[in-house]
Protein backbone atom coordinates (compact mmCIF):
# COMPACT_ATOMS: atom_id res chain seq x y z
CA UNK A 1 0.00 0.00 0.00
CA UNK A 2 2.96 1.95 -0.11
CA UNK A 3 1.61 3.47 -3.69
CA UNK A 4 -1.39 4.83 -2.01
CA UNK A 5 0.75 6.68 0.83
CA UNK A 6 2.99 8.00 -1.48
CA UNK A 7 -0.03 9.13 -3.54
CA UNK A 8 -1.40 11.46 -1.00
CA UNK A 9 1.46 13.20 -0.53
CA UNK A 10 0.97 14.30 -4.55
CA UNK A 11 0.31 17.80 -3.91
CA UNK A 12 -0.31 18.71 -7.54
CA UNK A 13 -4.04 17.36 -7.64
CA UNK A 14 -4.90 17.20 -4.01
CA UNK A 15 -8.92 16.97 -4.72
CA UNK A 16 -8.60 14.64 -7.35
CA UNK A 17 -6.64 12.04 -4.59
CA UNK A 18 -9.71 12.89 -2.02
CA UNK A 19 -12.47 12.25 -4.46
CA UNK A 20 -10.38 8.93 -5.46
CA UNK A 21 -10.03 7.82 -1.79
CA UNK A 22 -14.13 8.55 -1.01
CA UNK A 23 -15.41 6.98 -4.64
CA UNK A 24 -12.63 4.04 -3.93
CA UNK A 25 -13.72 3.60 -0.65
CA UNK A 26 -17.74 3.00 -1.00
CA UNK A 27 -16.67 0.89 -3.96
CA UNK A 28 -15.27 -1.37 -2.12
CA UNK A 29 -17.44 -1.39 0.94
CA UNK A 30 -20.48 -1.55 -2.28
CA UNK A 31 -18.30 -4.61 -3.37
CA UNK A 32 -18.00 -6.17 -0.39
CA UNK A 33 -21.47 -6.05 0.36
CA UNK A 34 -22.44 -7.52 -2.74
CA UNK A 35 -20.33 -10.75 -2.09
CA UNK A 36 -21.60 -10.96 1.49
CA UNK A 37 -24.93 -9.61 1.55
CA UNK A 38 -27.82 -13.05 2.91
CA UNK A 39 -30.56 -10.48 1.03
CA UNK A 40 -30.27 -10.49 -2.99
CA UNK A 41 -32.41 -7.40 -3.39
CA UNK A 42 -29.76 -5.92 -1.30
CA UNK A 43 -27.16 -7.31 -3.10
CA UNK A 44 -28.87 -5.72 -6.20
CA UNK A 45 -28.65 -2.22 -4.74
CA UNK A 46 -25.29 -2.26 -3.25
CA UNK A 47 -24.06 -3.32 -6.84
CA UNK A 48 -25.85 -0.07 -7.70
CA UNK A 49 -23.29 1.56 -5.72
CA UNK A 50 -20.32 -0.21 -7.19
CA UNK A 51 -21.44 0.86 -10.81
CA UNK A 52 -22.08 4.36 -10.13
CA UNK A 53 -18.69 4.85 -8.42
CA UNK A 54 -17.22 3.07 -11.17
CA UNK A 55 -18.79 5.47 -13.16
CA UNK A 56 -16.96 8.52 -11.16
CA UNK A 57 -13.85 6.91 -11.76
CA UNK A 58 -14.26 6.97 -15.18
CA UNK A 59 -14.66 10.47 -15.11
CA UNK A 60 -12.00 11.15 -12.71
CA UNK A 61 -9.71 9.91 -15.67
CA UNK A 62 -11.08 11.88 -18.19
CA UNK A 63 -13.70 9.38 -19.39
CA UNK A 64 -16.92 10.89 -19.59
CA UNK A 65 -18.46 9.18 -22.62
CA UNK A 66 -18.11 6.10 -21.02
CA UNK A 67 -18.97 7.40 -17.32
CA UNK A 68 -22.26 8.53 -19.29
CA UNK A 69 -22.78 4.92 -20.89
CA UNK A 70 -22.22 3.23 -18.25
CA UNK A 71 -24.80 5.12 -16.15
CA UNK A 72 -27.52 4.52 -18.95
CA UNK A 73 -26.43 0.12 -19.70
CA UNK A 74 -25.35 -0.59 -16.46
CA UNK A 75 -27.09 1.13 -13.68
CA UNK A 76 -29.88 1.88 -16.08
CA UNK A 77 -30.82 -0.98 -18.08
CA UNK A 78 -28.59 -4.12 -16.39
CA UNK A 79 -29.95 -3.62 -13.01
CA UNK A 80 -33.63 -3.48 -14.36
CA UNK A 81 -32.72 -6.92 -15.68
CA UNK A 82 -30.98 -8.62 -12.53
CA UNK A 83 -34.27 -7.26 -10.25
CA UNK A 84 -36.22 -9.05 -13.01
CA UNK A 85 -34.47 -11.81 -12.78
CA UNK A 86 -34.43 -11.94 -8.92
CA UNK A 87 -38.51 -11.44 -9.12
CA UNK A 88 -38.88 -14.08 -11.67
CA UNK A 89 -36.62 -16.98 -9.71
CA UNK A 90 -37.90 -16.64 -5.95
CA UNK A 91 -40.85 -15.90 -4.46
CA UNK A 92 -39.81 -14.50 -1.42
CA UNK A 93 -37.40 -11.21 -1.06
CA UNK A 94 -36.58 -11.42 2.15
CA UNK A 95 -33.16 -12.93 3.75
CA UNK A 96 -32.20 -16.50 2.65
CA UNK A 97 -29.56 -19.01 4.44
CA UNK A 98 -28.50 -21.05 1.39
CA UNK A 99 -27.39 -18.34 -0.70
CA UNK A 100 -23.80 -19.24 -0.29
CA UNK A 101 -21.87 -23.04 -1.46
CA UNK A 102 -21.48 -25.37 1.73
CA UNK A 103 -17.68 -24.97 1.03
CA UNK A 104 -17.53 -21.54 0.64
CA UNK A 105 -13.65 -21.27 2.82
CA UNK A 106 -12.29 -21.80 -0.06
CA UNK A 107 -13.12 -18.80 -1.61
CA UNK A 108 -11.10 -16.66 0.88
CA UNK A 109 -7.36 -17.74 0.54
CA UNK A 110 -8.12 -17.63 -3.36
CA UNK A 111 -9.00 -14.30 -3.36
CA UNK A 112 -6.82 -13.03 -0.77
CA UNK A 113 -3.57 -14.73 -2.21
CA UNK A 114 -5.18 -13.24 -6.07
CA UNK A 115 -5.08 -9.99 -4.42
CA UNK A 116 -1.57 -10.15 -2.99
CA UNK A 117 -0.17 -11.14 -6.35
CA UNK A 118 -2.00 -8.33 -8.25
CA UNK A 119 -0.52 -5.85 -5.54
CA UNK A 120 2.74 -7.43 -5.90
CA UNK A 121 2.87 -6.96 -9.42
CA UNK A 122 1.21 -3.94 -9.82
CA UNK A 123 3.43 -1.93 -7.44
CA UNK A 124 6.30 -3.64 -8.90
CA UNK A 125 5.70 -2.86 -12.80
CA UNK A 126 4.18 0.68 -12.14
CA UNK A 127 5.77 1.80 -8.71
CA UNK A 128 5.37 5.26 -9.48
CA UNK A 129 4.43 5.60 -12.65
CA UNK A 130 2.13 8.93 -12.50
CA UNK A 131 -1.17 9.89 -14.97
CA UNK A 132 -0.72 13.06 -16.79
CA UNK A 133 -1.16 16.48 -14.80
CA UNK A 134 -2.14 18.36 -17.72
CA UNK A 135 -4.09 14.82 -19.62
CA UNK A 136 -7.39 16.47 -20.97
CA UNK A 137 -10.87 14.26 -20.86
CA UNK A 138 -11.54 12.01 -24.80
CA UNK A 139 -13.57 14.03 -27.11
CA UNK A 140 -16.64 12.00 -27.87
CA UNK A 141 -15.40 12.75 -31.80
CA UNK A 142 -12.18 10.79 -31.12
CA UNK A 143 -14.04 7.95 -29.74
CA UNK A 144 -16.34 7.45 -32.83
CA UNK A 145 -13.61 8.56 -35.17
CA UNK A 146 -12.13 5.37 -33.25
CA UNK A 147 -14.92 3.23 -33.17
CA UNK A 148 -16.38 3.62 -36.67
CA UNK A 149 -12.60 3.52 -38.46
CA UNK A 150 -10.07 1.15 -36.65
CA UNK A 151 -12.32 -1.02 -34.93
CA UNK A 152 -15.51 -1.02 -37.61
CA UNK A 153 -14.92 -4.89 -37.71
CA UNK A 154 -15.13 -5.70 -34.33
CA UNK A 155 -18.27 -2.86 -33.78
CA UNK A 156 -20.04 -4.69 -36.54
CA UNK A 157 -19.87 -8.22 -34.84
CA UNK A 158 -20.63 -6.56 -31.43
CA UNK A 159 -23.62 -5.88 -33.44
CA UNK A 160 -24.56 -9.09 -34.44
CA UNK A 161 -23.10 -10.66 -30.95
CA UNK A 162 -26.17 -8.04 -29.43
CA UNK A 163 -28.81 -9.35 -31.98
CA UNK A 164 -27.77 -12.87 -31.09
CA UNK A 165 -27.99 -12.06 -27.96
CA UNK A 166 -32.12 -10.56 -28.11
CA UNK A 167 -32.78 -13.42 -29.99
CA UNK A 168 -31.11 -16.17 -28.05
CA UNK A 169 -33.21 -14.54 -25.14
CA UNK A 170 -36.16 -14.92 -26.11
CA UNK A 171 -35.90 -18.23 -27.92
CA UNK A 172 -34.53 -19.27 -24.35
CA UNK A 173 -37.17 -17.49 -22.01
CA UNK A 174 -39.78 -18.15 -24.03
CA UNK A 175 -42.76 -19.85 -22.68
CA UNK A 176 -44.09 -22.71 -25.05
CA UNK B 1 -2.53 11.20 -9.65
CA UNK B 2 -0.47 7.75 -9.45
CA UNK B 3 -2.32 5.44 -11.77
CA UNK B 4 -1.39 2.57 -9.38
CA UNK B 5 -4.24 4.19 -7.76
CA UNK B 6 -6.74 2.64 -10.16
CA UNK B 7 -5.12 -0.01 -10.58
CA UNK B 8 -4.89 -1.13 -7.37
CA UNK B 9 -8.90 -0.77 -6.88
CA UNK B 10 -9.44 -2.83 -10.22
CA UNK B 11 -7.18 -5.54 -8.67
CA UNK B 12 -8.84 -5.32 -5.52
CA UNK B 13 -12.42 -5.00 -7.12
CA UNK B 14 -11.48 -8.30 -9.46
CA UNK B 15 -10.49 -9.95 -6.42
CA UNK B 16 -14.12 -9.37 -4.30
CA UNK B 17 -15.71 -10.57 -8.17
CA UNK B 18 -13.78 -13.55 -8.13
CA UNK B 19 -14.69 -14.37 -4.27
CA UNK B 20 -18.41 -13.88 -5.12
CA UNK B 21 -18.08 -16.41 -8.33
CA UNK B 22 -16.88 -18.97 -6.13
CA UNK B 23 -18.94 -19.00 -2.58
CA UNK B 24 -22.63 -17.58 -4.45
CA UNK B 25 -24.71 -20.47 -4.73
CA UNK B 26 -27.45 -18.74 -6.57
CA UNK B 27 -26.48 -18.20 -10.30
CA UNK B 28 -27.81 -13.94 -10.17
CA UNK B 29 -25.60 -13.67 -7.24
CA UNK B 30 -22.74 -15.16 -9.22
CA UNK B 31 -23.60 -13.08 -12.22
CA UNK B 32 -23.82 -9.81 -10.18
CA UNK B 33 -20.44 -11.23 -9.41
CA UNK B 34 -19.06 -11.12 -12.24
CA UNK B 35 -20.39 -7.66 -13.56
CA UNK B 36 -17.80 -6.33 -10.57
CA UNK B 37 -15.25 -8.49 -12.32
CA UNK B 38 -15.86 -6.41 -15.74
CA UNK B 39 -16.04 -3.50 -14.52
CA UNK B 40 -12.73 -3.64 -12.62
CA UNK B 41 -11.54 -4.70 -16.45
CA UNK B 42 -12.79 -1.55 -17.54
CA UNK B 43 -11.01 0.66 -14.99
CA UNK B 44 -8.26 -0.56 -16.06
CA UNK B 45 -8.46 0.07 -19.74
CA UNK B 46 -9.52 3.40 -19.17
CA UNK B 47 -6.25 4.49 -16.47
CA UNK B 48 -3.77 3.40 -19.34
CA UNK B 49 -5.71 5.21 -22.20
CA UNK B 50 -5.37 8.18 -20.16
CA UNK B 51 -2.35 7.67 -18.92
CA UNK B 52 -0.97 7.01 -22.66
CA UNK B 53 -3.11 9.52 -23.94
CA UNK B 54 -4.54 6.65 -26.78
CA UNK B 55 -8.62 6.17 -27.28
CA UNK B 56 -7.99 2.98 -27.96
CA UNK B 57 -8.61 2.01 -24.27
CA UNK B 58 -11.97 4.13 -23.88
CA UNK B 59 -12.90 2.02 -27.48
CA UNK B 60 -12.02 -1.55 -25.46
CA UNK B 61 -14.33 -0.11 -22.62
CA UNK B 62 -17.63 0.45 -24.48
CA UNK B 63 -16.89 -3.01 -26.28
CA UNK B 64 -16.74 -4.49 -22.76
CA UNK B 65 -20.12 -2.66 -21.53
CA UNK B 66 -22.01 -3.87 -24.88
CA UNK B 67 -20.95 -7.00 -24.72
CA UNK B 68 -21.96 -6.97 -20.51
CA UNK B 69 -25.54 -6.33 -21.85
CA UNK B 70 -25.65 -9.15 -23.64
CA UNK B 71 -23.80 -11.46 -21.57
CA UNK B 72 -26.66 -10.17 -18.79
CA UNK B 73 -29.42 -10.96 -20.61
CA UNK B 74 -28.50 -14.18 -22.15
CA UNK B 75 -27.19 -15.39 -18.91
CA UNK B 76 -30.18 -14.66 -17.17
CA UNK B 77 -32.47 -16.14 -19.78
CA UNK B 78 -30.57 -18.85 -19.15
CA UNK B 79 -31.16 -18.79 -15.36
CA UNK B 80 -35.10 -18.08 -15.93
CA UNK B 81 -34.98 -21.41 -18.18
CA UNK B 82 -33.07 -23.39 -15.73
CA UNK B 83 -35.52 -21.96 -12.54
CA UNK B 84 -38.62 -23.31 -14.83
CA UNK B 85 -37.68 -26.98 -15.50
CA UNK B 86 -35.96 -27.65 -11.96
CA UNK B 87 -37.58 -24.77 -9.25
CA UNK B 88 -33.90 -23.87 -8.26
CA UNK B 89 -31.28 -21.95 -9.22
CA UNK B 90 -28.54 -23.22 -6.77
CA UNK B 91 -25.44 -23.77 -9.14
CA UNK B 92 -24.19 -26.80 -7.11
CA UNK B 93 -27.44 -28.61 -8.26
CA UNK B 94 -27.20 -28.64 -12.07
CA UNK B 95 -25.35 -31.88 -12.37
CA UNK B 96 -26.87 -33.59 -15.22
CA UNK B 97 -23.55 -33.35 -17.78
CA UNK B 98 -21.97 -35.16 -14.57
CA UNK B 99 -20.53 -38.73 -16.58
Amino acid sequence: MSAVLLAASDDVKVAQNIAFGIIAAIMIVGALKVVTSKNVVHAALALVLVLSGAAAQYILVGAEFVAVSQVLVYVGAVMVLFLFGVMLTRAKLGRESDLNNPNSWIGVPVAAGLVGVLAWVLIDGFGDDRLPADGSSKAVVEISDSVLGPALVPFLALTFVLVAAVVGGIVLARKD
Amino acid sequence: MLVNNFLLLGAVLFCIGVYGVIVRRNAVMVLMSIELILNSVTLNFLAFSFMHGNIDGNTFALFIIGIAAAEVGVGLAMVLLIYRNRKSIALDELSEMKG
